[in-house]
């Protein structure tokens, strides 16, 4: 069994309100030496199969089509 | 009725509440209506306009209409769309639209993560086309707004294309028409259509402007257009 940890976050040059807020805030905490925040969020996928080449056409067929909004997001794949 | 030929069918997710909004102001302005479960396979086929009304959808995990663009009925509505059927997505109806590859761009969360709920008002760009064709270009209308995620989003290559195709068909102003961006859309956008100006989407909501009484009745011009024969 291959577990996939998909990350997506808004791509680079894609304006991050969340992240930006969390920064803020950060900042009224006074944690300094923040210089940028992006939030995402983290899909975790147990797969049938012990293939890392077949999950990974597969896991990235999954975030072309649903997983990620291309058009905003990036995504990232990680097999473990 | 002037309009009694016209059929006009209202989908319906788990999650829609602007369905019987909908229904209303399309039977005011005297058209048939039927409303589609979204688990239906196919549309009526006497269907002269087919609108994805507002609300949410599935809860909008993962993102807004990310879910139901994978409904049955979505395969009906992206064949009825390609063969140059007339589509109205309202506010998570254009979500759904952008997600399904209908209509270009996306939706992100507004800039200042607040949920916006107000009137606004809007003004046509291009009236070129059979949704706005009442209205002339520069007009505002006054249209109520209610939205987490409306802040339109489309890169320089796609924003130029749109401008090409004169496919931006309102932008958010304040009542003397200057630009006033509520949410955070690239170039203050509120809805466009596709190229071939038969898909269309924006994110405030006509059919809650129809009777003055109610703050607004400028969604009555801008609804009849999709009402002739």
């Amino acid at each position: 069994m291959i577990k996939a940890i998909v990350n997506v976050s808004l791509k680079a040059g894609v304006l991050d309100s969340q992240g930006k807020a969390v920064h803020h805030a950060l900042d009224s905490l006074h944690f300094s030496g923040v210089n940028d925040v992006r939030v995402g969020k983290q899909i975790i996928l147990k797969l049938d199969t012990a293939d890392k080449t077949k999950a990974m056409t597969d896991v990235t067929r999954m975030c072309e089509d649903l997983l990620a909004n291309t058009v905003i997001e990036d995504y990232e794949i990680e097999l473990v | 009725m002037p309009n009694s030929n016209i059929k006009v069918s209202i989908l319906q997710f788990p999650g829609t509440n602007c369905e019987y909004d909908t229904q209303h102001a399309f039977e005011e302005l005297g058209a048939k209506t039927e409303i589609i479960w979204h688990k239906s396979e196919s549309i009526p086929s006497d269907t002269n306009l087919l609108v994805v009304a507002g609300g949410f959808s599935y809860g909008d995990y993962l993102r807004s209409g990310a879910i139901a663009r994978f409904s049955p009925v979505m395969k009906a509505v992206t064949e009825y769309a390609n063969a140059g059927g007339k589509v109205l997505g309202i506010c998570n109806g254009f979500q759904v639209l952008t997600e399904a590859g209908l209509l270009p761009g996306a939706l992100k969360r507004n800039e200042h993560l607040h949920f916006l709920s107000k009137h606004h008002h809007l003004r046509v760009e291009n009236n070129d086309n059979i949704f706005l064709e009442k209205l002339n270009n520069g007009d505002l209308v006054n249209i109520p707004i209610a939205h987490h995620d409306g802040n339109y989003f489309i890169d320089d290559a796609g924003l130029k294309d749109l401008k090409a195709n004169k496919q931006i068909l309102l932008t958010y102003t304040d009542e003397n028409g200057a630009v006033k961006n509520p949410n955070g859309s690239v170039e203050s956008i509120a809805g466009v259509c596709n190229k071939d100006k038969n898909v269309f989407g924006l994110m405030p909501h006509p059919e809650r402007a129809m009777e003055l009484i109610l703050g607004s009745d400028d969604g009555i011009k801008m609804l009849q257009g999709f009402l002739k024969a």
